[in-house]
Order: C-alpha cells, then structure tokens, then sequence
C-alpha cells in the first residue's frame, strides 16, 4: 500500500478535517459541513468516523476499531486493516491500550481517560430530519435553537407506546445550547458522553458532518419533566459467561435448546474479564 | 370594544419580487397587482387595520386579493415587506412584531397566535398522532409536562366535538371537517389570545361547514378570543363577523360593521358583491 500517502489522505484532506474537528470541538454539539472523500469502504460504512481517524492518527498512535461491541466483525476488521496499511501503527483490541477508538454502536464499557479520543460513526447527523426535511430549514431551527420538533417526536413516542421507544440514537442536548444525534449507541451509552474525560468526536461520511463533545463538557438526554430518561435495563439477567450484571447485555438464542440467554456486548471488555480471573473464554 | 386594539396593523406591505422603476412610481398603473414590466407582485399594499378583544374581524375578497398572504405575514410563514405590527400582550403593543429576531416571533406565533389553514396539510402532521398535533404547540410554547399537555388536548378534543378515544390516531385517518376540528384544538392549545382562520371552511359540505362554523362561534363566545376570519364567501362572513374589511388586489377598499357593509356597501366593487350574493 506504499503508493497511499500516511494515513490514506492527502495532507489537504486530513488539514480540512482537522479543521473541521477543531470548529466541532469549538462549538460542542455543532454539527460541522466538510468534503467528505471518496473512501475504498462504502459510504454509510463508517467513512465519516474512519476519515476522522485517518486525519488524526500519528505514528504513535494505537487503535480500536469496534463495531457494535466487536474488535471482530468484518467491517471492523477492515477498517483496521486499511489504517495499519497505510500508516503501520498498532492496533489492538484492548480499549486500555488504545489512543483512538474508533466505533459503530457502542463506547466501551471501560471507561476512556483523558488521553484517548472517542470517534463515532453517524449515519443520520440531524436530530430533526424526521420532522424537517429540508437542510436550509433544519440550519435555521438550530440556529434558532428551536428543538420543538425533537420534543415532539418523544412526544409521539410516549404516545404511542407510552414511553420513549427509541433505543439507541436518543438525542441530547449538548452544553445547554445544541440539540444531538449521539450516533446509534444504546440509552445505555448516553450518560458516558457527559463530562467525558476523553474527546469524542462524530463523522457522518454520507452526511458530510463533523461534530464534537469536547472533555468535560454537560451532556443531557431530553427528557419530559414526567418521563425521565432511563437507561436499558437489564433487571434479572446476567451475561452467561461472566455473570456480569452492569454491563450492556445482548439477548441471544441458543439454537439447539431454544433457550434465552445475555452476553456482554462488549466482547473484548468480557474477554478482558475471564482473563482476570483466569478462566479461558469458551464460546 | 372602546379599548385599545389587541393587534394593530400599520401599512403593512408584501411583494414578491424586486419592484423596478417603473412600478415604484406612486401613480403606476399595475395590472391588478402586479407589475407588466418588471412581473413584481404586489400581494398586499398598505393594510391597516385594527382587532379588538374579543372581537371576530372579517376578510372578504375575491380570489388573489392578499388575504392568505396577509394572514401569513401576521402568522411569520411570510416575511413582511415593509409595515409594522403591535400586539398588546406583546412588550405592551410598543414593539414592531414584524422585526423582531426568529427566536421572539416564534414566542409570539407559539404563544400569542393561533393558526387554522384553508388545507389542513399545511397546518397538521398528518402522520403524527392527533394528540401530538395539538401538543405541539404547547410544547413549542415550552411546556415539559406530557400528563398536563395530554389532559389539555384531550380537553381541547372534547371541546371541539373528537372523541378522546380517537387522540391516538393520526388526521391523515380523518375527514376533512375533522381535521380543521384538531387544526383549531391545535390553534387553541396554547391558549393564544388570537386566532387567525384563513377560509377554515371552503372544501367541505354545507352540512359539515354549519357545524364548523357553530364551533368557531361557540368558542369565540365562550373563550373571548379576538378572531381573524379570512373567507371569499360572504355567507361565512356574515354569521361570523362583527366587522369587516373588503381587500381588492392586495389593498383595504371598504371597512365596517359587517351589517353596514351588507346593507349599504359603498365601493363599487363591494357592492357587486353583495349584490350577486343576493
Ligand atoms: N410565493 C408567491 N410568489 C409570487 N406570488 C405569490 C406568492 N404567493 C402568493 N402570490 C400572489 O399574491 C397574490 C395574493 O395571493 P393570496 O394567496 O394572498 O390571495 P387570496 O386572497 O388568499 O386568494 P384565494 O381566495 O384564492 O385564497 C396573488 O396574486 C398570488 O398569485
Ligand atoms: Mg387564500
Ligand atoms: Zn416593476
């Protein structure tokens, strides 16, 4: 892969980036345009997070890719594979040791310092979309900071099915000032972007929007005075292998016996665990 | 009806284009409203006019006369041209609505208008709930309280003759006389001290027309709210209006007590119309 430059971009592509990032990390929530390229994945796999990672990621750097709570999936893998290429940096599967996270679906159940930064794949950017189709519009509602629409569809939700239904991607509002998609991680996830001691930053490739929360900064899920916002709960229910109980769980069915049963989604959190103790990890 | 006007309305202008040097001419002859040089439209030309509390004010004209687009300037769907607007529950009517900042007009639109539209498309999510519909509005006014918002629709429902049991259903699910019923639950949820109703009735049967028109007048009487109501149907204007303004081609030609301008209709205009009613 020698005939890429460092990192896959041009050193013009990664300076726009960056430009962008730091415009994101100026105003928290904020979602910033930028020219989003042409990427050997497809969009809508992850480019808008993995141009981010590309244009940040120095020769020291180490990397987590995950992809909904696995260093193992395909996609994963290939973002992976196409970051060492083109840099030869580590990666590894150990959230303890990495510098940059990137991720589909999920932060990590270890909770990240200061020192490492969080990159979220966004494949809808718009809180508002679903109430406002136009962009130009959409500007403007922000601008104005008029959220109503965002009320309004939890609203209907309550309606509907007399609570918030929406699992993951639940908006937020970010530094008392911009309503956010904090990308499709579950309710579950949420609390982890306030007060944050790393950086997190979000990419929509499709979307061609960068956004940020910076360290530290306040990070509210909405909420209506009288449905306050509640994580996924896993009352009663332990992943099988770790008899973990405060960790985001999949529910997953055992073919043979048809029974129901919860693993950690976090997989290399779960493997980190059994190593502790030192119990070999059986699947 | 002596006190001072709860809205008043100073040369209020609209157009839709550039203007040219031609039709800025003040004795330019225009055709109708609009300009044969430049294609300028200008939909409203110098309106005033006064409301008063608790009072219903009628806008009769033919088709193309200003009166939609009068009513979207006083609701912001339309960017005034040149004019101003007070409203007495607004900074105490001393402060031009027309040119304040997006956040202070949606105040006044969420909190001191209502709006019911000619087509209920423009005014309704027609696939969100009926009960969302009419919260919507007193969550753009601010409320954060789903019980009180859910127990005030549903008051606004019964009131305006929907059957609770139907709040969950979206309009699109519902005849045409029913949707104008949740656009005026809707316009009335945030307990807005004016309502403006552009032509509420036209498009439905005669039979379902009466019935909304009764409503309207019940909650005028009832509510005290001061009313804007736009029709080109003279009928309508007379079982509802306590005056009226008569608008040619985006002007104010005629004012009055609505009885008076039945009656003894001045302007020529006015008078051809009242007379092919009859
Ligand atoms: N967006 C626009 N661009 C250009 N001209 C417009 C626009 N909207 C309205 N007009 C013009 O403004 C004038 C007034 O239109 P308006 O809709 O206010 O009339 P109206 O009195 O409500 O008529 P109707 O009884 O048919 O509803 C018309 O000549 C119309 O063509
Ligand atoms: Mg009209
Ligand atoms: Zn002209």
């Amino acid at each position: 892969m020698s005939k890429f430059p460092f990192a896959f971009l041009d050193e013009q592509s990664k300076k726009e980036i960056r430009r962008a990032v730091l415009k994101g990390v100026a105003i928290p929530g904020y979602q910033v345009p930028f020219a989003s390229r042409e990427m050997p994945i497809g969009r809508g796999w992850g480019t808008g997070g993995l141009q981010i990672t590309l244009a940040l990621v120095g020769q020291r750097d180490v990397l987590k890719v995950i992809d909904q709570g696995s260093d193992e999936s395909v996609n994963a893998v290939n973002i992976k594979k196409l970051v060492q290429g083109t840099t030869g940096i580590e990666t590894t599967i150990h959230t303890k040791e990495a510098t940059l996270i990137q991720s589909r679906h999920r932060i990590p159940e270890v909770p990240l310092r200061s020192d490492q930064i969080m990159i979220l794949q966004v494949p809808e950017p718009e809180p508002l979309r679903s109430v406002e189709r136009s962009e130009f519009k959409t500007k403007q509602l922000h601008a104005e900071r008029e959220y109503s629409g965002a009320w309004l569809l939890l609203f209907e939700q309550i309606m509907r099915y007399n609570q918030t239904s929406q699992g993951a991607d639940y908006p937020v509002l970010v530094h008392d000032r911009y309503v956010m998609n904090p990308s499709p991680i579950p309710r579950f996830d949420n609390p982890k972007i306030h007060n944050s001691d790393a950086l997190i930053l979000f990419g929509a490739g499709r979307e061609k929007k960068i956004y940020a929360v910076p360290p530290y900064t306040k990070v509210e899920s909405l909420a209506f005075d009288d449905y306050p916002f509640e994580i996924e709960k896993f009352e009663g229910k332990a992943c099988k292998v770790t008899g973990l109980t405060d960790v985001f769980l999949d529910e997953l069915t055992d073919e043979q016996t048809g029974e129901t049963y919860y693993l950690c989604n976090d997989t290399s959190f779960m493997q980190e665990y059994l190593e502790k103790r030192g119990t070999v990890h059986v699947r | 009806m002596f006190d001072k006007p709860i809205l008043q309305i100073k040369n209020l202008s609209k157009q839709y284009g550039e203007g040219c040097s031609y039709c800025q001419h003040e004795n330019a002859k225009l055709e109708r409203n609009f300009c044969p040089v430049c294609k300028t439209v200008y939909a409203c030309k110098n309106i005033s006019l006064d409301l008063h509390r608790g009072e219903i004010l009628g806008i009769v004209g033919e088709s193309g006369s200003g009166k939609s687009t009068l009513m979207k300037c006083l609701y912001f769907d339309e960017e005034t041209t040149t004019g101003e607007g007070f409203l007495t529950d607004y900074f105490n009517g001393n402060e031009n609505i027309f040119t304040q900042s997006g956040q202070q007009k949606r105040f006044i639109r969420n909190s001191l208008l209502g709006m019911v539209y000619q087509n209920p498309m423009l005014g309704l999510k027609m696939d969100f709930s009926s009960i969302s519909n009419i919260a919507e509005k007193q969550i753009a006014a601010g409320n954060r309280n789903v019980k009180q918002m859910v127990d005030r629709s549903n008051a606004l429902l019964d009131k305006v003759n929907i059957s609770i049991k139907r709040s969950k259903e979206p309009p699109k699910n519902f005849s045409g006389g029913m949707q104008q019923r949740v656009q005026i639950a809707k316009a009335l949820s945030s307990n807005p001290p004016i309502l403006l109703l552009d032509e509420v009735t036209t498009g439905l049967d005669l039979s379902v027309q009466a019935a909304v028109l009764d409503l309207i007048k019940t909650i005028q009487r009832v509510m005290q709210i001061s009313m804007i109501v736009v029709s080109h149907d003279l009928a309508v204007i007379r079982m509802l209006a306590d005056r009226t303004v008569v608008m040619l081609n985006g002007q104010i030609i005629e004012e009055g007590l609505t009885d008076q301008i039945l009656e003894d209709p001045q302007h020529a205009y006015t008078q051809q119309l009242v007379y092919s009613l009859l």
